[in-house]
């Protein structure tokens, strides 16, 4: 048999998917021409950006072959006013168990194991049950409807289930209390675990309710989760009512069972956390004026997925631990969509919801590819920053958000693409590299109306926001975290993670009522060429330097934080003030695929006294 | 890429596409859908990972990697080589805990498998040896395996035990740190690191089989 080399069958293969990535964007000649992808004779231009879904650098793929093509921009995006859905439904009561208690209730399908820290001190004014269930959804109109796994309402039939979840909208100062009733099937139609414990990222949330990694629970069962959506240092920095200045704006949740967390979220195990307060009112009329919601605030959650090209059902590289990436871009559950907008400013709220792309966004106008769309981002993973800060891209590793303001008043009449233009070939971490304008992975097609339209939204350069907290106490302690790979497993300071969690790595001084509890986190990348989002669950962190340099003022890491991007051989230091609330939290690699391979570990949120117990 | 002229290029592409041909097809029409292939999600990860190739245990006996070792019956992979001086030692003596802990299971439901990544030099008999080293029992459910080179080193890309970069994935040490574990019916299939506590491994396979298991920390310490 001819021996064809492996670079003669990586360039067949890149060939071929060009084809297919071409013909599938049914982009028009003229496009084609300005992309430079054609000729003036007609021709086509080879180009290896088209395709999302590279070959590992080894020159082979085990897993998940191609997606099979699909015709982009056929279905507009799912938005609150068009499809999606809000957590709207209340409950007067729950079936059994209720008024819902402090300790676990005495029920055969109670799933808590751990009394509430902070019912009785911030009662919930709001009920909640959601369901989460098998569905079957159409994510593409060439596909079949695919069973994906979602959150179901009170209300809703059961075999109906929303993906992504349906978006908690919510107040501070009103606390809520979720019913969460696991009713996943045991026949996984090809991955994922029907034991779910979720996490709401990142709010200050006791660790009963944070979604702990180990705090699953079983298919029949149910769990109470209790989120006072109260503001950090009410009980400690800021009694009582908290620092207005930590308050957060654009969480999510998703599924955090441990080992399993990367498959159940691929199978659609997330949603939208949003928090409003009196600056943040959702009402551009009041506060800070930001666009309303939910008509021109619009939650964007970006996933990329493949789809298996026999049975054309969603494909999960079960035996991949470096990192998986599709090459279907979702946006909100739905390949490639296209959002009609008006000549007006927007408020979108972007999240990287993994498993493991990095991305760097762009508006691009196919027919003046040189132009610059500027817009502006306003918040770092959900935080409002102290100014909007004006730019032309924007990055997001997996699961960290970013809220920008587009004013599409200056594109009337124009389509643009959201873009991503980072390049990156596999589980490792992107490239420092960029595709050219227009030759990245086009997301979504925005299509702007011409004319104009009426905006009571504040102009962002003369806006405000919430100034960052002080860094100038000294730290308690200074920790330093090395993350290395050794034999293909992920270590943290030589240590390999315990997958129960059982093992409490160290321990944090809660802060109370004139308790100090400072600390100074350095988190080093030893780990060879790999990128890693480090996210740790519960206090917001402040990025003080990276690589030895102080975040400049202008910089949109200047920012409270819960995700940190620690590209290869970075070093960050971060400032922390843990306090409020206790318990056990882990920080791990959002990499879902890294986590789920145990880059994690445990500290537990401790009182003065407990703190003191064997630390290493 | 850039260098390749016009002419390879739609060699390589296999046909002359031209733009007129791709401009017909504007956004909005309906491409052409071809029959999805019905085929069982299970059908489908045994086809891609699992492939039914003839493997030789270390007591030298023949069998089919998909019927005689994985189908129907939750399984635990690593791979090493007899020859290691490195990490492969201490991960069998902890896989070896894990065995113990989980008790007569294994050999019933729940199996061992050790393949080597050395097929070259390591003969049945050299896996004996190193079985015997680790005083692992004919019959104890755990075998270790060897086979023709070619097929081992598809196993192992099946199977992920691979690294992203050429120059990493061509050194062994980087592919006997994992343990991969999975219940073929139930389409259930993790890893961990194969230096994990025994206990804590243990319990990720017993719970592959089983609904009711819990998470181990049953007194939850979330909160106070």
């Amino acid at each position: 048999m001819a021996k064809i080399s492996k670079t003669r069958q990586k360039e067949l293969r890149a060939a071929r998917k060009n084809r297919q990535e071409i013909a599938a964007a049914g982009l028009s000649r003229r496009e084609l021409f300005k992309m430079g992808l054609i000729t003036s004779a007609g021709y086509l231009i080879p180009k290896r950006g088209l395709s999302a879904r590279a070959l590992s650098s080894a020159g082979y793929r085990d897993g998940c072959e191609e997606s099979p093509p699909t015709t982009p921009f056929l279905e507009p995006l799912p938005t609150h006013t068009n499809g999606g859905m809000v957590l709207n439904t209340t409950v007067g009561s729950f079936g059994e168990c209720f008024p819902p208690p402090v300790a676990p209730c005495p029920s055969p399908r109670e799933g808590r194991r751990a009394p509430h820290q902070a019912l009785a001190r911030f009662p919930p004014q709001k009920l909640y049950e959601v369901h989460q269930r098998r569905t079957l959804k159409s994510v593409h109109p060439q596909l079949p409807l695919q069973p994906l796994w979602g959150f179901g309402r009170a209300i809703d039939p059961p075999d109906v289930a929303w993906v992504p979840g349906p978006t908690y909208r919510e107040d501070y100062n009103v606390p809520v209390l979720v019913r969460n009733f696991n009713e996943l099937p045991a026949n996984n139609d090809g991955f994922g675990r029907n034991q779910v414990t979720t996490h709401q990222h990142n709010g200050h949330t006791p660790s009963e309710s944070d979604g702990f990694p180990c705090d699953y629970y079983n298919s029949g069962k149910f769990y109470d989760q209790h989120y006072p959506n109260v503001l950090a240092g009410f009980d400690s920095t800021h009694p009582p009512t908290g620092d207005i200045n930590e308050s957060m704006s654009t969480l999510w949740y998703h599924d955090h069972r441990v080992d399993f967390t990367a498959q159940n979220t691929y199978k659609g195990l997330a949603g939208f956390y949003l928090l409003f307060n009196q600056f943040d009112t959702g009402n551009e009329e009041s506060g800070f004026r930001l666009p309303s919601f939910p008509e021109f605030d619009i939650p964007l959650m970006l996933t990329d997925r493949v789809f298996d090209r026999e049975t054309k059902l969603l494909c999960f590289d079960l035996f991949e631990l470096d990192g998986i990436l599709g090459d279907k871009f979702l946006v909100n559950g739905k390949i490639q969509p296209f959002f009609n907008v008006q000549p007006r400013r927007y408020r979108f709220r972007i999240l990287d919801a993994g498993p493991s792309r990095f991305y760097q966004l762009f508006l691009t106008n196919l027919q003046n590819l040189n132009a610059q769309n500027g817009f502006w981002q306003i918040s770092n993973d959900g935080n409002l920053l102290p100014r909007p800060i004006p730019v032309t891209s924007l990055k997001l590793g997996v699961a960290e958000r970013a809220d920008i303001i587009v004013d599409f008043s200056q594109y009337a009449g124009q389509t643009l693409y959201l873009e991503n233009r980072l390049i990156q070939d596999d589980g490792r971490g992107p490239r420092n590299e960029l595709f050219p304008p227009g030759q990245g992975n086009l997301i979504m097609k925005i299509v702007v109306a011409p004319g104009v339209a009426p905006d009571l939204s504040a102009h962002p350069s003369t806006q405000a926001f919430y100034a960052l907290p002080s860094t100038a106490d000294p730290p308690r302690v200074t920790r330093v975290f090395r993350f290395d790979r050794t034999n293909g497993q992920w270590a943290i300071n030589n240590r390999l993670m315990d997958p129960t969690c059982e093992e409490v790595r160290f321990r944090v001084l809660r802060g109370r009522v004139g308790v100090p509890s400072v600390e100074h986190w350095i988190l080093q990348n030893n780990s060879g060429g790999w990128s890693h989002p480090i996210h740790i669950h519960f206090e917001e962190f402040q990025i003080l330097e990276r690589n030895g340099v102080p975040i400049p003022d202008n910089s949109v890491e200047k920012s409270r934080k819960d995700v940190v991007r620690l590209g290869p051989n970075e070093t960050v230091k971060l400032f922390f003030r843990f306090r409020d609330f206790g318990g056990r939290y882990p920080m791990h690699c959002h990499n879902t695929v890294h986590e789920d391979h145990a880059m994690m570990l445990r500290f537990d949120i401790v009182d003065q006294g407990a703190d003191t117990i064997r630390e290493p | 890429m850039s260098s390749i002229d016009r002419r390879r290029w739609l060699a390589l592409s296999g046909a002359a596409v031209v733009g007129t041909g791709l401009a017909t097809q504007s956004a909005g029409q309906q491409m052409v859908k071809p029959a999805e292939r019905a085929v069982s999600p299970r059908e489908r990860i045994r086809e891609r990972h699992l492939p039914n190739f003839t493997l030789t245990t270390h007591e030298g006996k023949q069998v089919k990697f998909y019927d005689d070792l994985v189908k129907d019956k939750i399984v635990v992979i690593n791979m090493m080589y007899a020859q290691c001086q490195g990490v492969c030692t201490p991960i069998t003596a902890n896989l070896l805990r894990v065995h113990k802990l989980l008790g007569p299971r294994v050999g019933k439901d729940i199996f061992f498998y050790s393949i080597t990544i050395a097929p070259e030099k390591d003969t049945p008999k050299a896996l004996r040896h190193y079985a015997e080293m680790h005083k692992i029992k004919p019959g104890s459910g755990w075998l270790f395996l060897t086979g023709k080179p070619d097929e081992i080193e598809t196993l192992r890309r099946k199977l992920g035990f691979v690294d992203p970069d050429p120059v990493v994935d061509r050194d062994k040490s980087n592919h006997i740190g994992n343990v991969r574990f999975g219940n073929e019916p139930r389409m259930l299939w993790a890893a961990h690191p194969g230096l994990a506590r025994a206990s804590a491994i243990a319990s990720a396979i017993a719970g592959l089989s089983d609904d009711r298991e819990e998470p181990p920390d049953a007194g939850g310490k979330g909160g106070r």
